[in-house]
């Protein structure tokens, strides 16, 4: 049990120690964040756009501003996390023989960690929600999500956390216990400094926000859906994020409980996952991984959305076997509750048990193939046209396909024996992570983005962005697969081998290769943002698409849509342009919308500050700012006036404006 | 470059399709004799890796004609490419669809067959049943036991028939079977050598196990597969492949090392450390391991299994045996009567 006496009194245990005064690289990194942050900070003052910021972004409940301020997020902390993939690749690519590398262990393992947690949380995580966000409730013609204040909320605790992980790296310390922090290394007697407390505290916060965000989605599409949309004429994506926000709902409820259990015994001094006093370490295994396995399919699920559409609108073409790929859909959603335990094929479950597991996830790999072969089929007889999301889509099966192989393989628990915990089994999971996941988020912002903001992406740089990634992922992650099967482990910083150094080298270079893939995709909005006249759309259908969200204008009114559309088949609006749809432009409504509030960023910036006080055992803070959180959120039940009405004159005038727009057009 | 196979004679059906696909599969692994897994020394291992071929060039049955046809459809519906071929229409065809979930499935079905059989017979915790393809395991031999606890950051290695103990060195005679029974002091490790065979975690407070068996003499490395913190990559032993004459030559050195294994020892031992070179120790109590797995090595400590006993006593029979079923394999070791 923790020490609960504060040796620095109102500080709690945090001290100027805390402070990494003494490692040049994060102070050389702090300075880069500090200019960075306060140039933003001269730029909002000095453009006068601080009331703007708070008042249209911060605040709102529009759940599409919402659903790009989750994928700003999401890509800063990609930057983030990427900077540690970095950092580890030079690591491996230098440490051989006598040459112990430029990183510690004590730093190595907090970076693999952080890393991991990064990437998962608050990069995949984010920018999944965020394009669902921001697309679903436009597919099923709804105004907003079922609960816009809980939305706000939702996405502020997900950036807390963030923030108190990006606080660790200036404060204190960040786990050495990598990604999902194991018990008993986790353990105040294995881990007692204030890594893993922060990572707790943290995934708590956040994983509460995606819990809610979950919630509000299932409920959105079960309720909100325009008239005539059953569930078999939902778009695929839409059944796609159905289906993982509803495995979310059913998985992150463990996860929380796991940390919540691991932080009572180092906070409470139980003995949940101790080796003493009858813990067990394998009860924290089995929980984190209840909720490990279905969290890839409650980020791949809606990937697998994204390319449907892409695929569709791009080979101009309805999907090949819609219910077929709904059916699939389902099918993992169900199976990827029976399979979390081939993460420990090894711990010595028995023959029997290890067998039901492993055929479990192999059952996945029929659903999961007949998607790839829908996909195929679709572009099958099409016409194909080749623009950025449809390349990432052809990149992604190539690439995915090769995962899948290797993630079956693993499934064979023989075979797992000698894979299970070697950099084969990583490079299986960057292979369906980055090949499947990242693409398609990639693929989804390249085809979403004029939608949000009404012009194009620039294409250059997204050719760049897209031969970087899928180049760089191949250079990267292939030398990593051979070297796993030279039995190299996971999670070292060191090797005497150095015979092995031309394949760490070689995985490097793929690294800087992604790098520019990356920072082309941050140029192709910087340089998109610049040339937006050029590649302004302003049909609001820029790449004839077919679902509902493309009827409307780029950007949507703040309504969305000025009445709400009724659906009769599937691919609705590809069915109303073929039907000669004309655009109403009379007998408008005045259109009742849920106000803004400043309650979720205060009560998620209490949220941090609670965080931070409970990972330094500042108790006064903690019990002022749970108090606080409470009474925030009391009062906020007072606030009857939640709602403002759009007068059916204003719709008329912004709906007169799209249609001026439409005929210069 | 490519696979290099030890001749063998009386191949089973598995292996002989295994040399086969490993022929289509080289160019997959081009990285040569080095790739341990790919190429081990144990009987088990070799089985292993058979496996991943077996299982790889099965899925390749798929995978191939799907890369394939990927590119192929790509390429020729290109827009403009081939405009007479556009339909529209085509969305749906009941045969297409039963071809692919019937294809996958069919894979999967063979595949989950090869699972289940091989997941049985390469059960870590079940004895041998021969030393290599075609040498079954002469009547009456009894497997050489190895007690393995792993600490942070260093394997502790006891020979209790020998009654010597290593640090960082395993040394194992050549076509004798092994059984090693399995636990660690404080972390969540796996004990891994790759030329050998397959991972197994050694766990606190709990006893797992392996079978397997060396077939060619070698030095080689073993590692812990599972991150425990900061010693954790100098956390691997030295695999010495040895004959029988060799492996005696060995137990006498050890044997006659000054230093013995008492508790004191033990416990100095077990407190963390890194880079720890190569420890013989001369002689070793016959109950350490058992007092390991039970977590009592201290003197004065009540043993786990002790522990179990006195409260299923207390809460009645019933209850108290359930605590000990579950898990055939990982369960607790029977009482140890010395203590």
């Amino acid at each position: 049990m923790l020490d609960a006496s504060s040796p620095n009194g109102l500080l709690g245990r945090l001290s100027l120690d805390a402070l990494p005064l003494h490692e040049p690289i994060l102070i050389g990194t702090f300075i880069a964040v500090a200019v960075l942050g306060l140039a933003a900070v001269g730029v909002l003052t000095w453009l006068k756009r601080w009331g703007w910021l708070w008042r249209e972004w911060l605040t709102s409940v529009d759940h599409k501003k919402i659903g790009i301020m989750y994928i700003v997020l999401g890509i800063i902390m990609l930057l983030r996390g990427f900077s540690d993939a970095l950092m580890m690749r030079a690591q491996q690519a230098m440490a051989f023989g006598a040459n112990q590398g430029y990183l510690a262990a004590h730093h190595y393992d907090q970076i693999f960690t952080a890393h991991g947690t990064i990437m998962i949380f608050f990069v995949a995580i984010p920018l999944v929600v965020g394009i669902v966000n921001f697309v679903m409730p436009l597919q099923i013609g709804a105004r907003d999500v079922a609960f816009p204040y809980l939305n706000n909320l939702s996405f502020w605790l997900t950036a807390a956390g963030a923030v108190l992980v990006m606080i660790s790296l200036f404060v204190g310390e960040f786990a050495r216990t990598g990604w999902l922090s194991y018990a008993p290394l986790a353990e105040l007697q294995y881990s007692p400094d204030s890594g893993v407390d922060y990572y707790l505290w943290s995934l708590e916060i956040a994983g509460v926000g995606t819990t809610l965000s979950a919630i509000n989605m299932v409920a959105t599409i079960i309720k909100m859906r325009a008239s005539g949309m059953t569930m078999m004429k939902m778009p695929v994506f839409t059944w796609t994020a159905l289906c993982s926000n509803i495995l979310a709902i059913a998985i992150f409820p463990a996860l929380t409980a796991a940390f919540f259990l691991l932080i009572l015994d180092r906070y409470a001094g139980t003995n949940f996952f101790t080796n003493e006093m009858g813990g067990s370490p394998m009860m924290y295994w089995n929980m984190v991984w209840i909720w490990g396995h279905p969290e890839v399919y409650v980020l791949v699920l809606p990937a697998f959305g994204i390319y449907s559409e892409i695929t569709s609108t791009f080979t101009g073409k309805r999907l090949f076997g819609y219910s077929s790929m709904v059916y699939a859909t389902v099918v993992i959603t169900l199976l990827s509750y029976l399979v979390w335990l081939h993460h420990f094929f090894t711990m010595g479950s028995g023959a029997s048990v290890n067998s039901f597991f492993g055929i479990a996830t192999m059952i996945i790999a029929i659903p999961t193939g007949a998607k790839v072969f829908n996909w195929l089929f679709t572009m099958f007889r099409g016409e194909i046209r080749f623009e950025l999301p449809m390349m990432w889509v052809v990149a992604f099966m190539l690439t995915f396909v090769v995962g899948g192989m290797t993630g079956v393989l693993l499934a064979v628990p023989a075979a797992d024996f000698v894979l299970h915990n070697s950099l084969f089994l990583v490079a299986h999971f960057h292979n369906t992570i980055i090949g499947g996941v990242v693409f398609g988020l990639f693929a989804g912002m390249v085809y979403w983005f004029p939608k949000a903001f009404g012009f194009k992406l620039d294409e250059f740089w997204g050719k760049v962005a897209f031969w970087g990634w899928v180049v760089g992922y191949w250079v990267a992650w292939t030398p990593i697969y051979i070297v796993g099967l030279m039995g190299v482990p996971r999670r070292i910083n060191h090797l005497d081998d150095v015979s092995l150094r031309p394949y760490f080298v070689v995985a490097a270079i793929g690294a800087v290769i992604i790098l520019i893939g990356i920072l082309g995709f941050v140029m192709s909005i910087v340089m998109g943002i610049v040339k937006r006249k050029a590649l302004r759309d302003v049909t609001g259908d820029p790449w004839n698409g077919r679902t509902l969200e493309w009827s409307t204008s780029s950007p949507p009114p703040a309504y969305n849509f000025a009445l709400t559309p009724v659906v009769y088949d599937l691919d609705a609006w590809q069915d109303m342009k073929e039907h000669g749809y004309q655009r109403p432009t009379e007998g408008f409504q005045p259109v009742p919308m849920p106000r803004s509030t400043g309650v979720g960023v205060i009560v998620a910036g209490l949220c941090t500050v609670l965080g931070f006080a409970m990972v330094w055992y500042i108790w006064w803070l903690a019990a002022l700012s749970f108090v606080g959180i409470i009474a925030v959120s009391i009062i906020h039940t007072f606030n009857y006036n939640r709602d403002y009405v759009i007068p059916a004159s204003e719709v008329k005038a912004t709906e007169g404006e799209r249609t001026r727009a439409l005929a210069g057009a | 470059m490519g696979l290099a196979f030890a001749p063998m004679t009386g191949q089973t059906f598995t292996t002989k399709w295994a040399r086969r696909l490993a022929t289509a599969a080289a160019p997959l692994f081009l990285a040569g004799c080095d790739m341990v897994v790919m190429n081990p020394t144990g009987d088990i291992a070799r089985q292993q890796r058979d496996l991943i071929l077996v299982a790889t060039g099965l899925m390749l049955l798929v995978i191939v004609p799907v890369m394939t046809l990927i590119v192929v459809f790509a390429l020729r519906y290109r827009k403009g490419k081939n405009p007479q071929a556009y339909d529209p229409g085509f969305t749906h065809s009941t045969r297409i669809e039963l071809a692919v979930w019937s294809i996958p499935l069919i894979i999967i079905g063979i595949l989950g067959a090869v699972t289940w059989v091989t997941t049985h017979k390469l059960d870590p915790f079940r004895p041998l049943d021969r030393i290599s393809a075609g040498r079954p395991i002469p009547a009456g031999t009894k497997p050489l036991e190895i007690q393995v606890v792993a600490m942070d950051w260093k394997w502790l290695f006891i020979y209790p028939e020998q009654g010597i103990a290593t640090v960082n060195e395993l040394a194992l005679p050549v076509d004798v079977p092994v059984r090693f029974t399995i636990t660690a002091t404080s972390q969540m490790n796996t004990f891994y050598a790759p030329t050998l065979a397959g991972m197994i975690y050694a766990m606190p407070g709990m006893q797992s196990m392996l079978h397997a068996v060396l077939n060619e003499p070698g030095d080689t490395w073993g590692y812990s597969g599972n991150y425990t913190g900061a010693g954790y990559t100098d956390m691997r032993f030295q695999l010495h492949g040895v004959d029988q004459a060799g492996f005696d030559r060995w137990v006498a050195q050890v044997k006659s090392s000054p230093e013995a294994l008492s508790t004191e020892r033990y416990i100095t031992l077990d407190q963390p450390s890194e880079k720890v070179p190569v420890m013989h120790f001369g002689s070793v109590p016959k109950d350490t391991f058992q007092r390991a797995v039970n977590r009592c090595i201290a003197p004065g400590t009540l043993c786990k299994n002790e522990i179990m006993r006195i409260d299923a006593a207390k809460d009645g029979a019933t209850h108290g045996d359930m605590t000990m079923a579950g898990d055939a394999h990982a369960d607790m070791p029977p009482m140890d009567a010395s203590h």
